[in-house]
């Protein structure tokens, strides 16, 4: 799939939704539902940071929990040494960044390639959620923020407006600030996408000898692709630290990494669209499944309650029937549909 | 009385099943929110938690309700996720605006959920035993505290065992807390800690811990491990036959059925300290047997700790409804804070209006069989360890967390 | 002297644990390039195979070592049959596919055998060294893991079976082209794979939690032996859990158990930064 939009149309309908969520949302819907789709907007800028860098670098990376998790840290301690925003904003957004070019370094200019960089990257992620997960004890704390190991650090006080330390960030506006973001995020990534670094990226992705070649360093486009998908994801991790108020070490596990990439592939590699919908579709099933616990109840009905179960089986049978995911095969059914009222011959 | 809940539809949802019409009672019923674990790995705790909420609702229909109303109860599964415990608590304050929520296994899982419904003002009950310390007038815990248990389990140990203990501890703040109890109540009765291990409660690798524990030659073994994996250690321990030599006491052991699930020869002689077991020996506990048997089955394996918490919170808040003649916070706070008191299977459990905890028997007790054989009783135990650093009367607007130092 | 005797078995069984556990994921992966996350899951439910044999009073070494590989190889095969075959090829949606079979095999142990079951305990007792004292079973984990490697590494190298899995494995059509059905290949591939997990879940049942999430703190670890070790199943297993399994006991000995663990995972950076291609990428390449 080509990194150029397909259709002008394409995307004016996508801003024109997007407008549309952001504005009408906390119109037409409570609280509670606006902060569930806060949740899901910021989860879908995670989905985004490794559409690019999978997606489009062609880059296997199992960990992106782990720049997700450093830069939702990153901003809590930050956040609870200093109490003005503006700072731990930008350490939220550079801290995994720079994580991410020191490891891009050592893996891309090491040629390390797919199944051993995911392996790589599932390794970090799983040596940071060990190191984090053990600092419960009152000796290890940044400054006056404890770590707090397992507990996680719950109370982080949010966003302020640059500098107005007490104009301090309210539900509504974490609505409309993580809207935006993830609307910005996706016109970013594509006018990115369709730039020279972006074009070229892609070609790197789909046959790396070539664009060697041709005389480009695959490996420095790599690392690129690499830390700005990080500084992505840590700004999706500093939002949700603000959404939640808490951050845990379960942020850096195996569990949390599997997710983004499961958003991905049912979203559909290769698209945009398709990560943010992947990613919006398991979370809202998730909760669904999970809030209709029936308790005490036995035999097939309890079945209906039992979340992995039912998750698994949905899991399994979209692979099964949907193999390219979600955007893709729309717009398969949507060409087929094109060209049967066209009525070219076949 | 259970309702389907719909699922929210935004688009093609999956077909919802509407809810139940409350048969002929004019108002419409309380809802009552539960967040509990059901799967994930702190399922272990939250399957018995959930099955006592269940019981607590239903019984508290078929007497006629509460206020004359039916009591629907909302459940939620947390699956072991901080994100969700977040999403279903503003979910059950701001959607269902339930009148108050019984739930929360960890202390982190507490610790989300408390500043969310404070923030919506929905009413809080904590049922999981923990390290103590919370104040905050809109929560009421009903779990015990290390002064309640440590303190009396200790000195029994130390007396039948020796001066010299070893503590494992699972690496977060109830295991962090716990073991400087433990360290406390050692050195008051002139005894020694040789070490404090954490672990975090993924480990399940304990074959060095064990040599350790060899070379340094303790009197007896506290363990504060949580959680499945950690079962493992007692494993261990018994197959490097271990379990003959060096005895064990703990105030983890058990909440999980442990007992059950390791055989007798790994588990006897193990001592603990809790609330509540099924042996304890009153009226209100054999009818409540029979009756939770006669719903869930003869086979149940075993009412836990932290189930007859859930079950006791439950009753203490439809107590305090009933006293208030309101399901309105507020007044159901007040109505509480008059130190409301039931006569729980446990034995007699009452509110401290100063803590917002319980005042309740404890009793030791050593593993036999999987089964646990009580050996002695404390009745009336208060929070101290709660109650010397909160006290909500003079501080209402008092909101923390507070780390007890010693 | 004897501290060395107990180091030296601690990390004896740490590497045969982890070469035991890896060994059916590296004929999956290795064989069949099939990301297989529900390793964890093959491995629990071997536990549960072997629990449930013994509860049924059969003795625990044939609940173990015959019970749980059958039972686990028939549930591989028929995952095979369902669900992988249609993913040949598609290595990023094995993925996806066996993701969502762990969930779901967690979630249907969980329905039914609930999330408190009886375990297994050790058996064959301890024994001393100097002033320690050991589980003899550890010895039996380690004389099982050894026999098992050696049993594939023969089976691969000196049967027709082993050839004609090699030969499928390497070219499905020129297989096919001299006979050989390949889709039963790769069924009864996938299902010694998982009968292997099987065996040894149960094997470390008695010394671990069996429950239905256990499969989530071994899953990483696997993995990352597996593709440390590089293409050649025994002989990279081997080798990756000898070298992973030594660090990661030393560590723990030296400070925690989580330092432990870190030390490991940072083994395996250095590792494949050093060998991209893992260990038999580059020493004793060719070999099984």
């Amino acid at each position: 799939m080509s990194a150029a939009p397909r259709n002008i149309f394409g995307l004016v309908l996508v801003a024109v939704l997007g407008v549309a969520v952001l504005v009408l949302t906390p119109r037409l819907f409570d609280l509670d539902v606006v902060l569930n789709i806060t949740v899901y907007m910021i989860m879908a800028v995670l989905a985004l940071s490794l559409a690019l860098v999978w997606g489009f670098g062609g880059i296997l990376c199992f960990g992106q929990s782990a720049f997700f998790g450093l830069g939702a840290y990153a901003y809590a301690i930050a956040m609870i040494n200093l109490g003005e925003s503006t700072a731990p904003l930008l350490l939220a957004i550079l801290v995994p960044a720079a994580f991410a070019a020191l490891l891009g370094y050592f893996m891309f200019y090491g040629r390390i390639s797919d199944v051993y960089l995911g392996v790589i990257t599932l390794t970090v992620t799983l040596i940071l959620f060990n190191l984090i997960n053990s600092t419960a004890g009152p000796e290890f704390h940044i400054g006056s923020a404890r770590l707090g190991g397992f507990n996680g650090i719950p109370g982080i006080p949010s966003l302020n407006v640059p500098f107005f330390k007490d104009w301090q960030i309210d539900l509504e506006g974490m609505f409309y600030l993580s809207t935006a973001s993830l609307i910005l995020t996706y016109f970013g990534l594509r006018v990115l996408l369709a730039s020279h670094f972006g074009r070229t990226t892609v070609g790197i992705r789909e046959n790396e000898q070539r664009a060697q070649l041709l005389g480009y360093d695959p490996r420095f486009y790599k690392l690129a692709t690499f830390t700005i998908g990080a500084a992505l994801a840590g700004y999706a991790g500093c939002l949700f630290a603000n959404w939640g108020s808490f951050v845990s070490p379960t942020i850096f596990g195996l569990a949390q990494s599997a997710q983004i990439i499961i958003w991905v592939i049912v979203g559909g590699r290769g698209t945009l669209i398709g990560p943010i919908l992947g990613c919006v579709g398991i979370q809202w099933l998730t909760a669904a499944l999970g809030a209709n616990a029936p308790s005490g109840t036995a035999g097939w009905q309890a079945l209906l309650g039992n979340v992995p179960l039912i998750l698994g089986a949905i899991l399994v049978a979209f692979v099964l029937l949907v193999p390219k995911g979600l955007v893709p095969t729309i717009g398969d059914l949507q060409g087929l549909l094109v060209r049967r009222r066209v009525g070219s011959s076949r | 009385m259970i309702n389907r809940r719909q699922f929210l539809g935004t688009s093609a949802a999956l077909a919802g099943a509407s809810a139940i019409a409350t048969p002929a009672f004019a108002a419409d019923p309380i809802k009552v929110g539960s967040l509990l674990d059901l799967s994930g790995g702190l399922d272990i705790y939250g399957k018995p938690m959930a099955d006592a909420m269940t019981f607590a609702v239903e019984e508290a229909n078929a007497a006629g309700g509460l206020l004359g109303r039916q009591i629907q109860l909302i459940s939620y599964d947390t699956q072991s996720s901080m994100q969700l415990y977040t999403q279903f608590a503003q979910q059950a304050a701001l959607k269902d605006k339930v009148a108050v929520v019984h739930g929360g296994i960890t202390s982190a899982s507490r610790e989300v959920i408390r500043p969310v419904l404070d923030k919506f003002k929905t009413l809080y009950f904590y049922n999981t035993q923990y390290e103590g310390g919370v104040c905050d007038r809109n929560q009421f815990d009903t779990g015990v505290t290390p002064a309640q248990t440590v303190e009396k389990l200790v000195p029994y140990a130390m007396k039948k065992w020796g001066k010299k203990v070893y503590v494992l501890a699972a690496d977060y703040n109830y295991g962090q807390i716990t073991s400087q109890w433990v360290k406390k109540y050692t050195a008051e009765n002139g005894g020694e800690v040789l070490s404090i291990d954490f672990f975090p409660l993924d480990v399940t690798n304990f074959s060095s811990t064990i040599s350790k524990i060899q070379a340094a030659k303790p009197d007896f073994v506290w363990s504060a491990l949580v959680g499945g994996a950690h079962i493992s250690f007692y494993r261990q321990w018994a197959a490097a036959g271990m379990n003959k030599s060096i005895p064990m006491a703990s105030t983890t052991f058990g909440v999980g059925n442990e007992q059950i699930v390791l055989s007798p020869d790994e588990a006897n002689g193990m001592l603990v300290c809790y609330n509540y077991f099924e042996g304890v020996k009153n009226p209100v506990n054999t009818a409540f047997l029979a009756a939770f048997h006669k719903r869930f089955g003869a086979d149940y394996p075993n009412v836990t700790e932290l189930a007859m918490g859930t079950y006791q919170g439950f009753k203490l808040w439809a107590q305090g409804v009933k006293k208030a003649g309101s399901v309105d916070r507020m007044k159901v706070i007040e109505a509480l804070e008059t130190g409301i008191s039931i006569d729980a299977p446990s034995g007699k459990v009452t509110i401290d209006p100063p803590t917002h905890h319980c005042i309740l028997d404890v009793h030791i007790a050593e593993v036999k069989d999987k089964k646990f054989v009580l050996l002695e009783d404390f009745a009336q135990q208060k929070p101290l360890d709660t109650a010397a650093v909160c006290n909500l009367q003079k501080n209402p607007n008092d909101n923390q967390q507070y780390i007890i130092k010693f | 002297m004897d501290l060395v005797a107990l180091l030296a078995i601690q990390v004896l069984y740490a590497i045969a644990s982890l070469a035991l556990m890896s060994v059916g994921l590296a004929i999956i992966f290795g064989m069949m390039k099939v990301i297989n996350l529900a390793h964890g899951e093959f491995l629990m439910l071997g536990g549960y195979a072997a629990i449930q044999a013994n509860r049924l009073g059969l003795s625990i070494w044939i609940a173990m070592l015959i019970v749980a590989p059958i039972v686990v190889g028939a549930i591989g095969i028929i995952v095979e049959r369902a669900i992988i075959r249609w993913l040949y090829g598609r290595m990023v949606d094995t993925m996806l596919a066996t993701w969502g079979l762990s969930l779901f095999l967690v979630g249907l142990t969980t329905a039914v055998f609930g999330n408190t079951t009886v375990g297994l305990s050790a058996p064959l007792g301890s024994f001393e060294i100097g002033q320690y004292r050991m589980s003899a079973y550890t010895l039996f984990v380690i004389g099982v893991a050894i026999v098992v490697l050696g049993g594939v590494l023969a089976i691969l190298r000196f049967t027709r079976i082993g050839l004609i899995a090699r030969g499928t494995m390497q070219n499905a059509n020129m297989a096919a082209g001299l006979g050989v059905n390949p889709n039963r290949v790769y069924s009864i591939t996938f299902g010694a794979g998982a009968a292997l997990t099987g065996l040894a879940g149960a094997v470390i049942a008695p010394v671990s939690g069996v429950f239905p999430t256990i499969g989530a703190a071994y899953i990483a670890k696997c993995f990352i032996t597996v593709i440390g070790g590089g293409a050649s199943i025994v002989t990279g297993t081997s080798a990756a859990s000898t070298l992973f399994g030594a660090v990661n006991q030393i560590a723990t000995y030296v400070t925690t158990p989580v330092f432990g663990e870190v030390a490991l995972l940072a083994a395996a950076i250095v590792l494949i930064r050093v060998l991209p291609q893992g260990i038999t990428g580059r020493f004793f390449r060719g070999s099984l």
